[in-house]
């Protein structure tokens, strides 16, 4: 074999980006969700989870802010909230 | 923490749609794959050595050349009796499937081989810091076609790469756009399931080089699409079989969320042209909603 060789699939995850999180942050506010999945299916690092309605929640490890989960939730369930901000 | 098969912890920008379309790609084919990759943003952020975001086999040889590779993968499955229960998908950003690999892609879409080609078009270079690319469309501000006193930007029109497959004489050509993440994965799983060269375009907005909010990457890809500029098309076996109908938003909805179409806002006579540009799409395509009050 030729070539620099990964033998662990997935092991980005060794890789923390939410470090790369300036000022804002993701909020669940888990009240009006309808579980329509599209926070989950959107979010560009794939760090949604949760199954069912007002389960959905972000992992602040892989995070990187950007805000597409805000922007697209129907319900405005999600908000862009200052970092140090409590929930 | 979910089990995709692109993992998070690549290093894609804050609100890559090239991240969130690869991810729709490769979770709608399933684990039975083997991913080829060209050179570009994707396969600088998926795989930082000493890690990798994949959870399939992945090779990268060249720049130009992830056809000819898939090519030789889908041989030796053949070879090995496999090739049944395993997809093979190659792809590559705009420059590595519109310039400089459109001849292996050429290749492989000729001889027939049974894989699906992908290109995640953003429009420009964006990995080697915002040059222009063969789909770059027209009065594009890059670094390479810098807008300014004597120019609006790049001078060309988009290269027709669809129709460039589709004139191949595949059983699939189709295009997506990461404004509509499930029209993707439907489009994968069709193309999937046909045997021979296929080959699928999506548009992936990119908040570093087409200087947009993070935020907007969704709101931004749909924008395109409903304004005409990038029309969701599907050919098979070569005639239009499907495409999205769309309301025919003004392109300046599209133009003025974006800074890399900044110098545009000032001049109507530009924007009459990407106007004309969108217009001629709908009419070529048919892509206009039919009101019930209209007709």
């Amino acid at each position: 074999m030729y070539g620099p060789l990964i033998v662990k699939p997935g092991s980005s995850k060794k890789n923390k980006t939410g470090s790369w999180r300036v000022e804002i942050r993701p909020q669940f506010l888990k009240k009006n969700c309808i579980g329509c999945k599209m926070c989950l299916l959107i979010c560009p690092e794939g760090c949604i989870s949760g199954e069912g309605k007002n389960t959905y929640d972000f992992d602040p490890m892989y995070c990187k802010g950007c805000g597409t989960c805000a922007a697209i939730c129907p319900k405005k369930d999600i908000l862009m909230i200052k970092e140090e901000a409590k929930d | 923490m979910n089990n995709n098969l692109l993992s998070a912890g690549h290093t894609a920008c804050s609100g890559c749609g090239q991240s969130l379309a690869a991810r729709m790609v490769i979770d709608a084919a399933g684990k039975n794959t083997v991913v080829v990759n060209n050179t570009g943003c994707l396969e600088v952020f998926s795989t930082a050595y000493p890690e990798s975001a994949w959870g399939v086999p992945w090779v990268h040889s060249l720049f130009e050349n992830a056809a000819a590779v898939a090519s030789g993968v889908e041989a030796g499955l053949i070879y090995l009796g496999k090739k049944d229960s395993i997809n093979v998908i190659a792809q590559g950003g705009d420059g590595s499937t519109a310039d400089i690999g459109l001849q292996a892609l050429s290749g492989m879409l000729e001889r027939g081989h049974d894989i699906l080609y992908v290109c995640y078009d953003n429009e420009a270079y964006m990995n080697t810091g915002v040059q222009r690319s063969g789909l770059t469309p027209f009065d594009t501000n890059t670094t390479t076609s810098p807008s300014g006193k004597k120019s609006s930007g790049n001078i060309r029109p988009k290269k027709p790469m669809p129709e460039i497959a589709n004139a191949h004489g595949i059983p699939y050509v189709a295009t997506a756009s990461a404004g509509y993440p499930q029209d993707i994965q439907r489009k994968v799983k069709k193309a999937l399931s046909i045997k021979g060269p296929k080959y699928l375009q999506i548009h992936v907005p990119c908040p570093l080089g087409w200087r947009h909010e993070p935020n907007l990457t969704i709101e931004v890809g749909k924008l395109a699409v409903e304004c005409g500029l990038y029309p969701l098309i599907e050919y098979e076996s070569g005639k239009l079989s499907a495409v999205r109908k769309i309301s025919a938003k003004p392109v300046e909805e599209y133009l003025k969320v974006q800074g890399r179409f900044k110098h545009l806002l000032s001049n109507p006579e530009e924007i009459k042209k990407i106007q004309a540009i969108a217009d001629y799409n709908i009419e070529k395509y048919g892509l206009k909603l039919q009101t019930e009050a209209g007709s």
